[in-house]
């Protein structure tokens, strides 16, 4: 049955405020079915309190042999983190 | 000082649940996909849950010592009164789910009336237990739908399931003597209400599911007075092998 049937990734969010995070995927003939089997298989330990689930096949991924030309470029461009602030005393959580 | 009616009652809503869970659990590591092993198992456990909650609140009636361990492991096929249904094998998977359907429409609006019991401990068990159940009606209901209006070969075995099952649905709605004296105090829940609010279920989703229920049904009873079928020693040579090869064996 799984050769028939599409994959799915899940998204679970684990509380109010977080955002959604990936925890793996699994097989379902629709996204409703893919609904109810990831409550099944990844929410039995309270893990979550929300479910998005895509299709696998309508996610789009970057090629790893663009490696060199999307992200080598960003090695030396240091001034691009935030970190030539001064920053006050009573600034906390930076 | 024990309520007779009461003890009666509450291993019966016991059995029940014990004997679909263990029904249930007995697809562990056997499912037809990895998603549905686990949540059939996660329905087993549920069930299994319910069970635990009953047999205790049943031990606490009686006392003697009694704990809910003696319950399911300790009493004869004679002295189990869940309905028959809950004891039909599992099949395929059609099977399976025709079994759990019919179970759940009976099991959550029985539930949600239980959880208004005017016995305390009743009414937590209800409320408790409800949203399990909610879940389960949903899981079984959308799978009728599916594999009933899905390939020629699922909706014929769903079919076959409907025409096999069919005959143990109605006990499920036959009060037993206890029963009926505990409804006039409210502690039981009245069963003619139940059944009209399962049925409305069943032919909703017998409907979507483009199956037909059978015309004439005979209606097989027994369970609640310990008249079961032969599947019934089966479950408990399996259920009870530890203690009854070891007994009082504790681990």
């Amino acid at each position: 049955m799984n050769k028939n049937l599409p994959l799915y990734e899940i998204f679970i969010r684990s509380k109010n405020g977080l955002h959604h995070k990936h925890v793996g995927s699994l097989h379902a003939s629709d996204p409703q079915m893919a609904i109810m089997n990831a409550r099944d298989v990844y929410t039995r330990r309270q893990e979550g309190i929300s479910i998005w689930v895509i299709e696998s096949k309508d996610i789009t991924a970057s090629n790893p042999e663009d490696s060199d030309a999307f992200y080598a470029p960003a090695e030396d461009k240091v001034y691009r983190h935030p970190t030539f602030y001064d920053l006050p005393d009573e600034v906390k959580h930076m | 000082m024990k309520n007779n009616d009461l003890f009666k009652y509450t291993l019966q809503l016991a059995d029940d649940v014990m004997i679909l869970g263990h029904r249930l659990s007995e697809w562990t590591g056997h499912g037809p996909v990895l998603e549905q092993d686990i949540a059939l198992s996660n329905i087993a456990l549920d069930l299994i849950g319910e069970a635990r909650n009953l047999y205790q609140y049943a031990a606490k009636q009686e006392g003697n010592g009694k704990t809910e361990d003696d319950y399911p492991y300790k009493r004869d096929v004679l002295q189990w009164t869940n309905a028959l249904i809950v004891e039909q094998k599992n099949g395929d998977f059609a099977q399976t789910i025709v079994r759990q359907f019919l179970f759940d429409c009976y099991h959550y609006y029985h539930l949600e009336a239980l959880s208004k019991s005017t016995d305390e401990q009743m009414a937590f068990i209800g409320a408790k237990s409800v949203k399990e159940a909610r879940y389960h009606l949903q899981y079984s209901a959308e799978w009728m739908v599916r594999l009933g209006d899905g390939t020629e070969e699922s909706h014929a075995r769903m079919q076959q399931a409907i025409e096999d099952k069919m005959h143990y649905f109605e006990e499920l709605f036959i009060p037993t003597a206890a029963e009926s004296r505990l409804v006039e105090s409210g502690v039981a829940v009245d069963l003619a209400p139940i059944r009209v609010k399962a049925y409305a279920k069943l032919n909703e989703v017998i409907k979507e599911s483009t199956l037909k229920l059978p015309e004439d049904i005979y209606t097989q009873q027994g369970g609640r007075n310990g008249v079961h079928t032969e599947h019934f020693g089966y479950i408990l040579a399996e259920l009870q092998y530890m203690q009854k090869s070891y007994p009082n064996m504790q681990w």
